[in-house]
């Protein structure tokens, strides 16, 4: 038989809560109301919060800013599986991530407001800062939790990027080495079909992405990236493979990128209305809310109390953004290496001294140059 | 035609597609989009799909088949969205396209242009601000231009699309819209290697390209009419090959030397600048050489930039100490 077939494959895809908002009861995690309302909650605040960054861009009190309109499911459901010992490795749209970990709005308003304090995470905060670029991380998740399995944790490492980032060879070379050491890893696609201006199909021929885990001998699973049933239930099912010892997974959450790529972008140059608005139709946080109020969890009070709540935690955050003093130019210097070389401290004091005599010029002549 | 430089940018792709049929264009956003800051606006529906290319999210991608379609016969120009991201890429200049003549003795070569952003003062996140022409300037087997406005910019690029063997053109974020010039509407070539004397003068050479230039010329303006000092100020354009006689003969005449570049201190084209500068002039100096330069820092997120980036103050303080040594 000079011809045999060696192998047959299957893709998955998990869909638990459709888009009219119904759900399949024999594949839904088991969560609590509260739970179910924690993660309403989170979407919910995420929303307002992309929303406010996107208004504050506009009048130039951030910098450009990547929303995530429309992706609150990936970023949410997913880092609502994990534990606090687990960690994660975000792209640069997982503000998602970054909230339910634990870190406070203002952080995150800080980054993309151009200040490195924004980057700073709490020592009980176990998330890496944004990584810019495109599919860099995911092999610092692996190696994470290689490092993990090393050290007989109890935890996973998870690192997120996009459809754009499966043509980069760090990437795949990540699913490799999490193949190859069976690292408790979870890697997160979150496929918002677009890659600036570029759609999914530009990307690669593939069907799926999930099916590139097949090639990596590791699970791979594609899931309805708006439905924040099945995003959860798969990170959980994942986690709990991975602490059991049994190996990586990749996860391609199937979503769309509602908003632009960033502020600096116009999708209108690369894509259409029609196409924008039938995934409106399937948006997350609605048919979530459909969900739950069929179930008699949420209610039109209840709602409207935990949106007044997201508004005044998204206000307090810009408060303290605008009021926090500006960074110290010195602090350039400060983090390079624990502890800064001769030279280097010899470039701060002059640096310093000439900011210093700038200063007092400056004083002296109120025509005179100054650093903006 | 009064134009800016990515309009000129894009006018000199634009003609060399028209004029040369193996010229490809390729990269992430430069078809439908027209790129991200606009330079190859309009070229894919003028020239075709075939010939400009979206591609897949991948620099090691686009300079690696980059190489092989030179080797074929294409003259492909890579952009790369902004250099920061250019790393990825950056094993395939150094292991290939940068040594592929040699390696071949001749038989193979690499007639590729990899274009890319570069440099700060744009208020962009992490990765997009840096200044790192360095490292390409010290891979032996790459050329390494930097225009300073719209004119040169057309005529660099022309240059850079007709050479033999690989061009890292960086362009100056700061300067894409800052100003609008006339520009030849004709097909024309700056040569590569050839610095210009942007303003003659006797007193100091201050040498400077790309963003910084802008800032220096500010610099000078306050100098002259502050202290009357006559400085020429050099643009390098070409910052491999570099334009040696031109250096040397306005050192020679002036005695003092401040070189301004907006990349970190320590090895930058600044020392390799001043260290030629000594070999060849010594008895000429009146006074040490000296940088102005960004800090052996990372170049910090935009809140911190303007400490970081040159500014004509920092110039001016370092021309009056040269002046007075």
């Amino acid at each position: 038989m000079p011809l045999s077939n060696l192998a047959d494959f299957s893709v998955k895809r998990l869909s638990i809560l459709d888009a009219h908002g119904v759900v399949d009861v024999s594949l839904a995690p088991r969560l609590g109301n509260s739970q179910l309302i924690e993660l309403f909650r989170w979407m919910t605040v995420l929303r307002i919060f992309d929303d406010k960054a996107l208004k504050l861009q506009r009048q130039g009190r951030i910098g450009t800013y990547a929303s995530s309109l429309g992706q609150e499911a990936c970023t949410v459901g997913s880092a609502f599986a994990l534990k606090p010992q687990d960690w994660t490795f975000p792209a640069f749209r997982e503000h998602g991530v970054f909230f339910v970990r634990g870190t406070p709005l203002v952080k995150v308003l800080q980054y993309w407001g151009g200040d490195e304090r924004g980057s700073k995470a709490s020592p009980d905060i176990n998330c890496f800062p944004v990584s810019i670029p495109v599919g860099s991380q995911p092999l610092h998740a692996v190696g994470c939790a290689m490092a993990m399995k090393y050290k007989k944790k109890d935890a996973v490492a998870v690192g997120y990027f996009g459809d754009g980032a499966t043509s980069e060879g760090d990437t795949l070379e990540a699913m490799n080495f999490a193949g190859v050491f069976q690292a408790p890893v979870i890697l997160i696609c979150q496929n918002n079909q677009f890659a600036i201006s570029e759609p999914r199909s530009l990307q690669s021929r593939s069907q799926t992405i999930a099916q590139k885990a097949i090639a990596f001998g590791i699970d791979g699973i594609q899931v309805d990236g708006n439905d924040i049933l099945a995003v959860y239930k798969a990170t959980l099912d994942a986690a709990e493979k991975a602490r059991a010892g049994k190996g990586p997974t990749l996860i391609e959450l199937e979503t769309y990128r509602m908003g632009d790529h960033t502020t600096a972008d116009d999708s209108t140059r690369y894509r259409t209305k029609e196409e924008l608005d039938s995934w409106r139709a399937r948006d997350p946080i609605a048919r979530f809310r459909t969900y739950l109020t069929n179930e008699g969890i949420l209610s039109p009070s209840l709602e409207t109390q935990i949106t007044e709540e997201c508004v005044a935690l998204v206000e307090k955050a810009v408060q303290e953004y605008e009021s926090m003093p500006a960074p110290k130019p010195e602090e350039m210097f400060d983090y390079l290496c624990q502890s800064l070389p001769l030279e280097l401290a010899e470039q701060k004091r002059e640096f310093l001294s000439f900011l210093a005599q700038k200063k007092s010029t400056t004083e002296k002549n109120v025509e005179g140059p100054g650093f903006p | 035609m009064k134009a800016n430089m990515v309009q000129a940018l894009n006018n000199a792709l634009s003609l060399e597609l028209e004029s040369n049929p193996n010229l490809v264009v390729m990269g992430e956003d430069v078809g439908v989009d027209g790129g991200v800051f606009r330079v190859t606006d309009g070229l894919q529906s003028k020239y075709g799909k075939e010939r400009v290319l979206d591609t897949p999210l991948a620099e090691s991608a686009l300079i690696g088949t980059g190489i092989g379609m030179a080797a074929y016969g294409l003259h492909p120009v890579v952009e790369i969205q902004f250099s920061g991201f250019l790393y990825p890429g950056f094993d395939q200049l150094i292991s290939h396209a940068s040594r592929i003549r040699n390696r071949s003795r001749g038989r193979f070569s690499c007639p590729l242009t990899v274009r890319s952003p570069y440099g700060g003062g744009i208020k962009a996140p992490e990765h997009h601000s840096e200044s790192m022409e360095s490292l390409f300037i010290h891979t032996p087997g790459l050329k390494v231009v930097v225009p300073s406005n719209p004119t040169d910019a057309k005529g660099l690029l022309t240059s850079a699309l007709r050479d033999p063997d690989p061009v890292i053109f960086f362009e100056p974020l700061r300067v894409y819209r800052a100003f609008r010039e006339e520009v030849p509407e004709e097909s024309y070539t700056t040569p590569l290697g050839q610095a210009r004397v942007v303003q003659p003068g006797t007193d100091l050479t201050l040498i400077s390209w790309g963003s910084m230039l802008r800032t220096c010329v500010e610099a000078v303006q306050q100098l002259s009419e502050a202290e009357r000092y006559s400085i020429e100020l050099i643009d390098l354009r070409s910052l491999s090959p570099i334009d040696w006689p031109t250096i040397h003969a306005s050192v020679q005449k002036t005695g003092r030397c401040v070189i301004v570049q907006e990349a970190p201190l320590t090895l930058g084209l600044a020392s390799e600048i001043m260290a030629r500068i000594l070999e060849k002039n010594f008895l000429h100096l009146k006074a040490p050489v000296s940088r102005v330069t960004g800090f052996d820092t990372i170049m910090p997120l935009f809140k911190l930039e303007n400490y970081y980036l040159p500014t004509p103050e920092r110039i001016i303080e370092t021309v009056r100490k040269t002046m007075v040594f």
